[in-house]
Formats: C-alpha cells, structure tokens, sequence
C-alpha cells in the first residue's frame, strides 16, 4: 500500500521544483506566479495526505481556505502585472527598481 | 504491486515531469499548459486520497478560471523572450544546491521510520455511499462558518482591487465629487419661498 511518507515526499519533490522555478525563472514575474501556485499545490497536497491518513476532514477545510487565497492572489497578481505593462511597457523584473530598494 | 500503488506512481510521474517542464520552458503559455497537466495529476492524486470535492475544485477553479486568466494574460501582453532568459544560466545550479538540500532534508525526516505504514497505517476506504461534500458541509457550514464569511469578503476585496488596479482614468463617467458633496450648505439646495394663497388673506381679512 502507499504510505504517508511517499505521499509528502511526492509534495517535497513538488516543493522544491516551484523554489528550483524562483531562482531560474526570477526575471518573468508570469513564470514566478506560477511557481507559486505549483508550491501552494504541494502543500495542499500535504494537508489532504495528512487528512486521509488521520481521519480527520479539517486538513481538507484548510485546503478549501488556500484555494481561496489563493485564487484571489493570482487575480490580485495579474491586474499589478497588467497595470505594471501598461506603465513601464515590460514585464521584466529588473524594470521596477523605481523604488531603488 | 497493488492497483493503487501503480496509479499513485503513474500519477506522481506526470505530476514532476510536467512540474520540471513547467519551469524550464522557454514558452511562457507553453508553461502554462504544463502546469495544467500538474493539476490534472495532482486533482488524480487528491483523488486517491479521497478528497473528491476538493479535486473537482482544483480542476475547475484552477485550470477552469485561474490558468485561463493565466492565458488570457499572456497573450493579452506582448513578451519578449530574448529578455526573459537572460540570467537563466546564472541562478541555475544555486537553485538546484537549495532544491537538493531541502529534498534531502525532506526525505530524511519524512521517511519511512516516521511516516511509514508501520506508524501510521492506511485507513479503510470508505464505502460506495459515503459522500465527501456532505463530509465537508457539514464541517464548513457549522464549525468554519465564520472562516468562510471572511473568505468570500477577501474574495469581495479582491474582486474590487483587481478592477480598481486595472481601471483605465476616467472617460466621460459620472462620478460623485465628495468635496463638493460635504461643504454643501442648506441654503444651496433649499429655498424658502413664503407662498400666501387668496383664500387665506380673505379669511385675515
């Protein structure tokens, strides 16, 4: 049978694959976005393992909360996305540096 | 090797593969069609676990609304590639240094002598007419009533950012002026007309 542990390796794997996506992709924010997601996923799959395994549906409440969340982040990212191409004519990183942080 | 075992492996595979596909490619809506590939596996993965409502909600709220906004986006703004991949090499292998480390670290506390079927054993199926969603309803709508109110008012604001965020300045559109609106006096909006009608001067009289 398939244990916990393989199913939060498997949502390690994932994990690291969205944070190995942050480094290489650091100049397209679309990409970095959805590297976000890719991790939000890894953890919600954590929280559903750990629901299944304990018998105990408040891991799966928790996911419908982040889902939440986090569609409401993207929506939130894309229309700073939309509103920054309009302004600065790219979407590259390395243009928003007005702030000089 | 059990029925289970081979869809859970099949299943896992697809979901890293696309994973990997996603981040390392060049195409920006390329990308995104990976990353609908990995919420496919993972909607099946969730399926295994016995969280069916909540993977119907991956598949259609994800891949439905938000990888579709993700591809509207895309092809809504003109992106140059060439720019794009300008320091890709660069960050690479420190990426990968930090990838390793944490999936070795993972994988030692999240090991069998943890996690494994000896310590925490696999819970019996559930039977054909047990149903998820009256499962979570039930929790969500007594015990994470008030969670839930507070998700669809974050839900309102972001409705209201995200339209605020992206409104053009205005072009022939009333609006209200609140400047105005507050130093107004009385006197600007009434008139006080003292009106004396026939009859009653009849009566003085």
């Amino acid at each position: 049978m398939i244990s916990l542990s393989d199913y939060l390796i498997l949502s390690a794997i994932i994990f690291c694959i969205g944070l190995v996506g942050i480094f290489v992709n650091r100049t397209n924010i679309i990409t970095l976005l959805m590297c976000v997601e890719l991790i939000l996923v890894a953890v919600n799959t954590n929280f559903i393992a750990f629901s299944y395994f304990l018998g105990d549906e408040a891991g799966q409440i928790f996911v419908f909360f982040i889902l939440t969340v986090a569609a409401a982040e993207v929506a939130i990212g894309l229309a700073i996305l939309t509103s920054l191409f309009r302004n600065k004519g790219s979407i590259n990183v390395d243009v928003t540096n007005s702030l000089k942080g | 090797m059990t029925f289970d075992q081979i869809l859970f492996y099949v299943f896992s595979f697809w979901f890293i593969a696309s994973s990997l596909a996603m981040i390392f490619s060049r195409n920006a809506a390329k990308a995104v069609l990976f990353l609908i590939l990995a919420f496919f596996s993972a909607a099946s993965i969730w399926i295994l676990l016995e969280a069916e409502f909540l993977a119907i909600i991956l598949i259609l709220v994800y891949v439905g609304a938000v990888m579709v906004l993700f591809l509207f986006v895309i092809k809504m703004l003109n992106i140059d590639k060439s720019t794009l991949r300008a320091k890709f090499a660069g960050y690479l292998p420190l990426g990968l240094i930090v990838a390793a480390i944490i999936v070795a670290e993972m994988t030692l506390v999240l090991g069998a002598n943890q996690f494994g079927l000896e310590v925490v054993a696999t819970p019996v199926r559930h039977t054909a007419d047990y149903s998820n969603i009256t499962t979570l309803a039930l929790q969500l709508y007594t015990e994470y009533v008030y969670p839930f109110e507070l998700a669809s008012v974050l839900l309102l604001i972001a409705i209201i950012s995200a339209i605020t965020l992206v409104h053009r300045n205005e072009v022939n559109r009333k609006t209200q002026n609140i400047a105005e609106q507050v130093k107004v006096q009385a006197k600007d909006r009434m008139r006080l007309v003292s009106i004396t009608t026939p009859n009653e001067e009849q009566d003085n009289d």
